[in-house]
Order: C-alpha cells, then sequence, then structure tokens
C-alpha cells in the first residue's frame, strides 16, 4: 500500500511541473505591463521603470525567470500582490478557511440529502417517486448556480426577509481569529462570554444559503451516483440471500446494500474537490463570500499577477493531490482491487 | 466491418425512451425560437423603447405591448430572450464541433499510437484536468480578452479532456479487435484504419458526450458572460442578461428569474436528451 502510494506520488511530478509552466507561461500572455502597474501607468520615471523591472526579475530571459519563480515556490515564497502588497500565501492561507467552511457544509447539505434521495429512488425503481426525484436531480445537474443563488436570495432573502444577503456573519460582531472557521470561533469562550451565542447563529445563517446554492450540483450528483450504485448492488446474489434469510428489507437497504454501494460514491464525492471551487467562484461572487474565489476573480479583474498565478498553481497542485489520495483510499476501502 | 450502430431500431428504442424525448421537445423549442426569433417579435433585440423602463411582463406601454415585460433600458425582453436563444445554441454548437474535432482528433492519436505520443497527450489531459473548469475558462479569457469567440474557445478547451479520454478509451478497446487486425493484414494504412475502420466504431459514446457537452458549453459560456468576460453588451446573451438586471433583484424580479430559467431549460433539455441517448446506446442495457 506504501509502495503504491509512493509511485503514485512519483508519477505526478510530471503533471505538477506542467501546471507550475501553465500557470507561469499563461500568466506572461495577459496583455498589460505588470511593472506599469506597480508604478503608476502615467508619469513613470524611466529610471525608477527599470529598477523595479530589475527588482522584480523582469530583465532576465524568460526561462530563467521560470526558475527563479520555481526556486522561490520551494521556499514558500509565492510573490506579493501587487494590489495588497501582501504575501500571496498570506492572502491564499488567510481566505481559504472561508471557502474550505463554505466547501464543506455545502458537501455536508449534498450528502445528507443526495444519499437518502438516492436509496429511495433505487429502492422504488420506476415508481412515479423514482421519476419524480430523478428528474428533480437531473434538474439540480443542470443548474446555472449563478442564477439559483440571485432566486435563493430574491425567495428567502427579498421575500421572506429571513437570511441575510451576503457576507459570513453580521458586522456588528468581533470575532477573534483563531482557525478561521466562523463556526468553530464563535463558540470559544471568550466570544460566548461576551456575546453568547448570538455569533454562531449569524454565522450559521449566513452559511445557509451559499451552502445551498454551492451544494445544489453535488447534491444531483450524489443522487444519481447513490441511486445507480445501489440498483447495481440490489441486483446482487447476497441480497436475494439476506432476504431468503427473512431479514427486514430496511435492514437489508441499509446494512447490506447501501454499504457496498458506498464505494463509489465515496470516490465521486472525493473527486468533486475541483467542483467545490469551481462552484466557489461564482458562489463566492453572487454571495460576497470573502473566500478564493472571490479573491481570484478580483485578481483577474485588476491584473493582480502573482496572486492569479499563486491561485492557480495552489489551487491545481491541491486537486492533484486530492485525486491521488481518493485513488488510494479507494483501494484501501475496496479489497477487491488490492493485488 | 464496421457495426452499424444508429439503425431503425435505435429510433424505434429511443421514441420509448420518454426523458430523451422530453429533451428532444425542449431544444426544438428553442431551435424554434432562435431559427425564427426575427419573425416572432415585432422589436430588435437592442431597441430602446423610451418611458417603457423595467415594465412588468403583460404590461403595456402607449399603443406598445410587452409579453414578458422589458428591461432597465426599455428593451422588450421577450425579444432578448430569444434572440439570446440564438447566441446560446450558437455558442453550444460551436463549443461541441471544436472540441469533438479537436478532442476526438488527439484522443483517435492517443489510442491508436502508444508510446511517448499517447503518453505527452495524456498528460496534458491530467493538467488541463487539474484546473478547475471556470477556473482555466477565466483565465483564458483573460489572455485572449472577454468577448464571445473567445469564451468558445476558452469553453472549448475546457471540454477537451473528457473528449480524448473518452475516445482514447473506445479506440483502445477497438483496436484490439479483428476487424482491425483484418485489416491491418491487407495492408491498410494507418490512416485508413484509424479513420475509416475504427472512429465510425467510436460514434456512440461520443453522440452522447457532445450532446452532454452542448449543456456544458452553454452553461459555461453563461457562466463567463454573468462574470463579464463572455459576450459583450449589447448582445443578449443570457448569462449578462442576469448579471445587467441583479441590480432590480428587488423590483424587478422577473428581469432576473426569466434569463436564468432559460439557461435551465435549455442545458436541461440537453442533459435529458444526452441520458437518455446513453441508455439507447448502450448495448449493455439492450435486451
Amino acid at each position: 500500500m506504501l509502495t503504491h502510494f509512493l509511485k503514485k506520488m512519483l508519477s505526478l511530478i510530471p503533471t505538477l511541473v506542467g501546471i507550475s509552466i501553465i500557470s507561469f507561461f499563461l500568466i506572461r500572455l495577459i496583455p498589460g505591463d505588470p511593472v506599469l502597474l506597480l508604478v503608476g501607468e502615467r508619469g513613470a520615471d524611466p529610471e525608477v521603470y527599470m529598477q523595479m523591472k530589475k527588482n522584480l526579475g523582469l530583465d532576465l530571459p524568460i526561462y530563467q525567470q521560470y526558475f527563479h519563480y520555481i526556486g522561490n515556490v520551494f521556499q514558500g515564497d509565492l510573490g506579493t500582490s501587487i494590489v495588497s502588497k501582501r504575501a500571496v500565501t498570506e492572502e491564499f492561507f488567510g481566505r481559504f478557511p472561508a471557502t474550505l467552511e463554505l466547501g464543506v457544509c455545502a458537501m455536508v447539505f449534498a450528502i445528507l440529502i443526495g444519499i437518502p434521495l438516492g436509496v429511495i429512488a433505487a429502492v422504488k425503481r420506476n415508481s412515479p417517486l423514482d421519476y419524480i426525484l430523478m428528474g428533480t436531480s437531473l434538474t439540480g445537474y443542470s443548474m446555472p448556480i449563478f442564477w439559483w443563488g440571485l432566486i435563493l436570495i430574491l425567495i428567502f432573502s427579498v421575500q421572506l426577509g429571513i437570511t441575510p444577503v451576503s457576507g459570513r456573519i453580521d458586522v456588528i460582531y468581533d470575532i477573534p481569529h483563531l482557525t478561521g472557521f466562523y463556526l468553530i470561533d464563535t463558540l470559544s469562550p471568550t466570544v460566548i462570554n461576551e456575546e453568547g451565542l448570538m455569533p454562531f447563529f449569524s454565522a450559521l445563517k449566513h452559511l445557509i444559503l451559499p451552502s445551498i446554492a454551492m451544494g445544489t450540483i453535488p447534491l444531483a450528483i450524489t443522487a444519481r451516483m447513490t441511486r445507480s450504485s445501489m440498483l447495481e448492488v440490489l441486483g446482487e446474489d447476497f441480497i436475494r440471500t439476506a432476504k431468503a434469510k427473512g431479514l427486514s428489507s430496511t435492514q437489508i437497504v441499509i446494512h447490506h446494500a447501501l454499504r457496498n454501494a458506498l464505494i463509489p460514491i465515496v470516490t465521486v464525492i472525493g473527486l468533486m474537490f475541483g467542483s467545490i471551487i469551481t462552484g466557489a467562484i461564482l458562489t463566492e461572487t453572487i454571495f460576497s463570500w470573502p473566500g478564493i474565489g472571490k479573491w481570484l476573480v478580483a485578481s483577474i479583474t485588476s491584473r493582480d499577477y502573482p496572486v492569479i498565478q499563486g491561485g492557480l498553481l495552489f489551487i491545481a497542485s491541491m486537486i492533484v493531490f486530492i485525486n491521488a489520495l481518493v485513488d488510494t483510499l479507494y483501494l484501501l476501502i475496496n479489497p477487491k482491487l488490492r493485488q | 466491418m464496421a457495426i452499424k450502430i444508429i439503425d431503425k431500431d435505435f429510433f424505434n428504442r429511443l421514441k420509448k425512451n420518454k426523458g430523451s424525448m422530453a429533451g428532444l421537445f425542449i431544444i426544438t423549442f428553442f431551435l424554434f425560437l432562435a431559427i425564427f426569433a426575427p419573425f416572432l417579435s415585432p422589436y430588435n433585440f437592442d431597441q430602446i423603447n423610451e418611458g417603457a423602463l423595467r415594465l412588468a411582463p403583460f404590461s403595456s406601454h402607449g399603443e406598445l405591448s410587452f409579453l414578458l415585460g422589458t428591461d432597465d433600458l426599455g428593451r422588450d425582453l421577450f425579444t432578448r430572450l430569444i434572440f439570446g436563444a440564438r447566441i446560446s445554441l450558437f455558442i453550444g454548437f460551436a463549443v461541441v464541433i471544436l472540441s469533438v474535432t479537436v478532442g476526438g482528433l488527439l484522443g483517435l492519436i492517443a489510442g491508436y499510437y502508444e508510446g511517448y505520443i499517447e503518453r505527452t497527450i495524456m498528460r496534458f489531459v491530467d493538467i488541463l484536468m487539474a484546473f478547475p473548469s471556470i477556473l482555466l475558462a477565466i483565465v483564458v479569457v483573460s489572455v485572449m480578452g472577454p468577448g464571445l469567440l473567445n469564451a468558445i474557445v476558452a469553453v472549448s478547451v475546457v471540454s477537451l479532456p473528457s473528449f480524448i479520454r473518452l475516445v482514447r478509451a473506445s479506440v483502445l478497446i477497438e483496436k484490439s479487435k479483428e476487424y482491425v487486425q483484418a485489416s491491418r493484414s491487407f495492408g491498410a494504412s494507418d490512416f485508413r484504419i484509424m479513420f475509416i475502420e475504427i472512429l465510425p466504431n467510436c460514434i456512440a459514446p461520443m453522440i452522447v458526450q457532445a450532446t452532454l457537452g452542448f449543456s456544458d458549453g452553454i452553461l459555461n459560456a453563461a457562466a463567463l458572460g454573468f462574470l463579464g468576460l463572455g459576450a459583450q453588451p449589447p448582445t443578449p446573451e443570457w448569462g449578462i442578461m442576469l448579471a445587467d438586471s441583479r441590480a432590480y433583484i428587488e423590483g424587478s424580479p422577473w428581469l432576473v428569474t426569466l434569463p436564468g430559467l432559460c439557461i435551465l431549460i435549455c442545458v436541461l433539455g440537453f442533459n435529458l436528451l444526452g441520458d437518455g441517448l446513453r441508455d439507447t446506446l448502450d448495448p449493455k442495457l439492450r435486451k
């Protein structure tokens, strides 16, 4: 198992190099001069301009710039944001908890609803209920989430007035930055002593709509996957044996069928990390959620090259690693695939 | 001998699949709107009607009546929506053509020639797949500049990997079959084996993927439009219309509701058809 994992990690190296090359050179192709952005487009002193260019290492041949960049990456230096003048890594990790918290809530929403729906659809196969559930989940799968977010705001915030429109928490609360996850930080003793549980519920309320918007497509995928995986398992011999033993259908479905059907479902869920980031880009833009997605879109609009470059590198490498990890876990939970 | 997949029986089986019939109906409906758009509405999509700002659906202003109301510039919403169908279907079509040709060709080459050519192509696929689709599309658009055509290229790049992998996988299966060995022993050229013998047998999964590619293309292009990186105003693209009307969500909710509903229904149509086609074309599910 360990050798398999190490081999897998080694095989990632060419992909990671490719990712670094793409994120490095693609950014160089964006029209506009980053040095001019720094010194200001108007009235730039040629000497200051050249000095700045030299400081940034932009006067070197491009391949040297690449090796210079990679050298820095290995030292944990992804450059400095042109807009905020802060280190890209610092900005990234400052915002990442917000995206992760939203992503986890969206996935919890998707799994808690998606798996039961899929199981019900499979058990009631070809019944009207099955058609309704699968029709609904295909609709969810087709959902333009940037529109879905707005509709949720329209219904729950504008019409009913029960959920906030944007942000992570009501501005009146001052939350200490411990973990960056507001659902955890609001439960810290200092906050509870001063404000009680109100900040926690405020954070929870802010999470509801974005989680639904972001979790809808994963929910649809989970439900569809659960249904087809369950159908496959329900047709197998051991289910017939369980029936012959006189077990109740609930017992059969939950203990025998679902447990075996879960393996492919878990894999699909693990591989959804990429779509979570895609979802984050659109959801965070709509709900003004201060995470990675909104940050990247803003940096592309403001041509903040180091941020785009670092963000791409971070996210793509993370996806590659997580996929490799899911692959290995798949072997771990499915003994049939082990040799 | 190539096996004929799309035979008479195929259409009979497809007709029995309710989902794909519903999908086909939706697509035909949008196609009808798109083709006859100029004849279905007395207005032009960028015609500004002064004084008729943000009218609700079924309302009229003087002698003019507006089926679905007007937007913040007094343009007829129905007209913009049906011209939007033209744009979205065109985007979907262009994306599918681009990704089928480029992806199909790369997949065919990767599957047919083993060794470093295959490894290079598949590595390229791995790298592309490491970037979340919308993020990659955004970066490609920011390199090439915003606009409808650039958005189409960006969305096609994003959908390449699935086509390459799919075609390669089917070529790998077909390549080892006897009919390929037979035609090779007759001295057929690589070109002939690839395009005339193998390719027709990979068509079935490609049709399914192309149908689903339509929906992905429409959805991603609309997302780019919404972020201001796709087609540019005054193009009546559904994503832009949605972004433009965000500010009026409280006062004129139909401006937000209708363009998104069009995206949803159109995408749903292609997904229904794609699902149905997959079930119909999958030999395992045939009786």
